[in-house]
């Protein structure tokens, strides 16, 4: 089953331990500035929201760039940069309509999420499930059922 | 590691950074954040400086585990010599500027000397530059911190900063970080605001390594699970904050009203996390929007809340009709039961505020509720406040002051004195609820034993974050003992403070123990950190911390007699509650104290103290 990061801002705190698995993860240091997934706070309206690389399957940062340094890991679906190819152009940061690509000017290399080969990092650290690791076909499901609930009780209220 | 080993000294006076190693000699004995700056701190200052004198320094300083994944590890303080006590004086803030400062590669910044003009410190990876700050003084926290980030071009900058109260000498002035957050007490932001010193914006990229990566995340992983599953951390705090604690505390009959004349609030459910979750008349939406969590924090006590638009004090005032920092606990009583305030919409914006113009919220409203006092007992009168009508209870007094007082203008320049300064001025210092010149939190001595304790030999004057035996008194944390009872006090406040010094000095949040003890933290730092952290190591270190603290402030010239409290806490018995008929027994409490401490009957460290603690 191919699995997707399902965000649910509502449930998120701001406390970044997201931030700190992926940068411990990927750096070997906590280091929120290197994380590939980044925590948004909307302060007027007191809003956090978490947001990293969907993923997409026709991918615009691989079709991008011209030395085929991202390729898809198979097992998960992720779109993986290899350092070794990777040549710093940062062609990918400009075509990727999310901004989720971004060059790491101490490597000379862009990163983006892997999906941690498929233990995504950041869903271990947290604490409040506001990121979940679930079915690709169906991260919608909470949604719904949510839904399903609330229009369920409308029925039975107005029966 | 987790130590930054390097700590940058800023000379004000000559407008020179200087990087120098970090003395781990002195990180082996006193940890880090509280701690480390403290011995720093008496290390290098004369304990008779005049605290807005460029002779006072003043440090702003991480823990160990300050930028790790540790739960609450993103906490710095702020240590100097408190215009508000003239003691030893530690705030410490959450938000995320600590974990910025470790990640710019400092444990800590000693600030020294004066600016002869406004200035504020940008620092980046291993370097750091004064600016000019002429544009910034005269503005807000909020305003600095957006201008900041906006001159510089970089919205990741993390910006700790003094209000318009600060450059004005309000004495109990912060140092606000990311906009909310607070090294709220004692006045540090005053000595900040006399060094000319706006602000601090930090951006730092290097990150933060740990000593033994697999024993450290298996710690941590179960640290954090301890918090998950407590009833405090894992429940209470995220969803109701520390306010959980108005009714609770009320019901107890300690919670001081009207400048302790009172030890039960009837409008105490009025201002009550109940209340901020309950949806109001006008949209159909509760005062709080969401918690909160600080750096690394898997809590998230932190409240965001709105005020009611058709409220008087945001009326026509959009700029206050947003999110922003919520009432916690601590807030919520000093600005309405400390006032008579009921008001919840008044107190959330006065608390916008003191969050807004960098006032301590504690300070401001028990002064507000010790002028309120003096009012109504006709020694201030309407040509004394400007025509404000100071009576207990007046909402709209309170708004006007706490925007007055947040620029120092008008009647809240007096207000901004402090309670004692206010109430010595004016003939009547009895009724400065204080101690060391600092007003107490939101625990009445006669309804909670202990805490006249605590706040009588806190080494930053009244406080409750220097030994909450509250927890063990009302919420049965570690185990319950008799609020009104004085017997067995003496230790329990020994045991809560040494152990506080050393949370304190960890980079960690004090809240983490209602969950955690020392042996919870010891193995999260022994993994990150050099050094054999245990238990036992931890005690000791938060004992000569504590010894230290006394020291400094047996030298500034306070001596056994400040050990006190006023005497409304000692002979007017509670009226009301569970307390009705107490006084504080602070006379039985104090001798056992200090034998079990091993000072002296006038409170003074004994040789073999010191000695045992090599001090």
């Amino acid at each position: 089953m191919q699995k997707s990061l399902n965000i649910d801002p509502e449930k998120c705190t701001g406390c970044l331990q997201c931030e700190l698995a992926c940068s411990y993860d990927n750096e070997g240091v906590f280091n929120p500035s290197k994380s590939r997934i980044k925590v948004f706070k909307f302060e007027d309206a007191g809003r956090f929201v978490p947001y990293t690389c969907t993923q997409c399957d026709d991918a615009w940062c691989m079709q991008a760039c011209p030395v085929d340094a991202i390729s898809v890991d198979t097992a998960t679906g992720a779109k993986v940069v290899s350092d070794v190819l990777c040549v710093g152009c940062k062609v990918c940061t400009i075509a990727c309509p999310f901004g989720t690509v971004n060059y790491n000017s101490s490597t000379g290399k862009v990163i983006k999420c892997d999906l941690c080969e498929g233990e995504p990092a950041c869903v271990t650290a947290c604490p409040t499930a506001a990121i979940t690791y679930v079915d690709a076909n169906w991260t919608g499901l909470d949604k719904m059922r949510n839904w399903a609930e609330k229009t369920d009780a409308g029925t039975q209220a107005s029966a | 590691m987790a130590w930054a080993r390097q700590i940058l000294r800023v000379d004000l006076t000559n407008g020179t950074c200087t990087n120098e190693p970090l003395n781990m000699e002195w990180a082996q004995n006193y940890l880090g954040q509280r701690g480390l700056a403290t011995k720093y701190f008496v290390e290098e200052v004369d304990p008779k400086v005049d605290p807005l004198s460029p002779n006072n320094k003043m440090i702003m300083v991480t823990g160990p585990l300050t930028g790790t994944s540790a739960s609450t590890a993103g906490r710095y303080s702020v240590v100097t010599k408190g215009a508000l006590t003239g003691a030893i004086a530690c705030s410490n803030s959450g938000g995320f500027f600590g974990n910025e400062m470790k990640n710019a590669g400092y444990d800590m910044i000693i600030f020294e000397g004066a600016a002869k003009s406004p200035v504020y410190l940008m620092v980046g990876n291993d370097s750091a530059e004064l600016h000019d700050a002429s544009e910034f003084w005269g503005t807000s926290v909020w305003d600095t911190e957006e201008g900041i980030k906006a001159k510089h071009g970089d919205p990741q900058i993390r910006v700790a900063s003094i209000g318009v109260s600060g450059e004005k000498g309000v004495k109990f002035a912060c140092v606000v970080n990311d906009m909310d957050r607070a090294a709220g007490r004692s006045g540090v932001g005053t000595v900040m605001g006399s060094k000319n010193l706006k602000a601090v914006g930090i951006r730092g990229t290097k990150g933060v390594a740990v000593e033994d990566a697999g024993a450290f995340f298996e710690a941590v992983a179960a640290g954090k699970a301890v918090l998950a599953e407590n009833a405090v951390t894992g429940q209470g705090l995220p969803a109701f904050g520390t306010q959980v604690l108005m009714n609770v505390i009320n019901e107890t009959g300690a919670l001081p009203t009207r400048n302790h004349r009172d030890v039960q609030f009837e409008g105490a459910n009025n201002i009550s996390a109940e209340a901020m979750a309950e949806p109001r008349e006008s949209d159909g939406k509760p005062n709080l929007v969401t918690n909160q969590a600080c750096f690394s924090c898997t809590i998230a006590c932190g409240r965001v809340s709105t005020i009611d638009r058709t409220h008087f004090s945001v009326k026509d005032r959009p700029e206050y009709q947003k999110a922003s920092g919520g009432l916690e606990y601590e807030a919520a009583w000093a600005l309405g039961a400390a006032t008579g305030v009921d008001d919840l919409d008044a107190l959330t914006f006065a608390n916008f505020i003191c969050n807004e113009q960098g006032i301590d919220p504690i300070s401001f409203g028990a002064t507000v509720g010790a002028a309120m006092e003096l009012y109504e007992e006709g020694v201030l009168t309407d040509a004394d406040t400007g025509g404000i009508e100071l009576k207990f209870g007046n909402a709209e007094a309170l708004c006007t002051l706490s925007e007055l007082t947040g620029k120092g203008e008008g009647f809240g320049a007096e207000i901004g004195l402090g309670s004692k300064l206010l109430c010595d001025k004016h003939g009547r210092p009895e009724l400065s609820m204080s101690v060391k010149g600092q007003e107490f939190p939101a625990y009445d001595s006669r309804g909670i034993q202990g805490m006249g304790l605590t706040y009588a030999t806190s080494n930053r004057g009244a406080c409750h974050l220097r030994s909450y035996t509250v927890a063990s008194e009302v919420l049965g944390i570690p185990e319950k003992t008799d609020p009104l009872e004085t017997d067995g006090k003496a230790g329990l406040v020994m045991a809560f403070q040494d152990a506080t010094a050393a949370f304190d000095s960890a980079g960690l949040c004090i809240f983490t123990s209602f969950a955690w003890t020392l042996d919870d933290v010891a193995p999260q730092l022994n993994a990150a950190c050099e050094g054999d952290w245990t238990t036992e190591k931890l005690l000791e270190v938060g004992e000569r911390i504590w010894n230290l603290e006394r020291q400094f402030n047996l030298a500034a010239g306070f001596t056994g007699k400040d050990d006190n409290l006023p005497p409304r806490l000692l002979k007017d018995a509670a009226k009301t509650g569970p307390a009705d008929g107490k006084t504080n027994g602070l006379d039985k409490m104090l001798p056992e104290y200090y034998e079990a401490r091993g000072w002296t009957p006038d409170g003074v460290p004994s040789n073999e103290t010191l000695d045992r603690l090599t001090l």
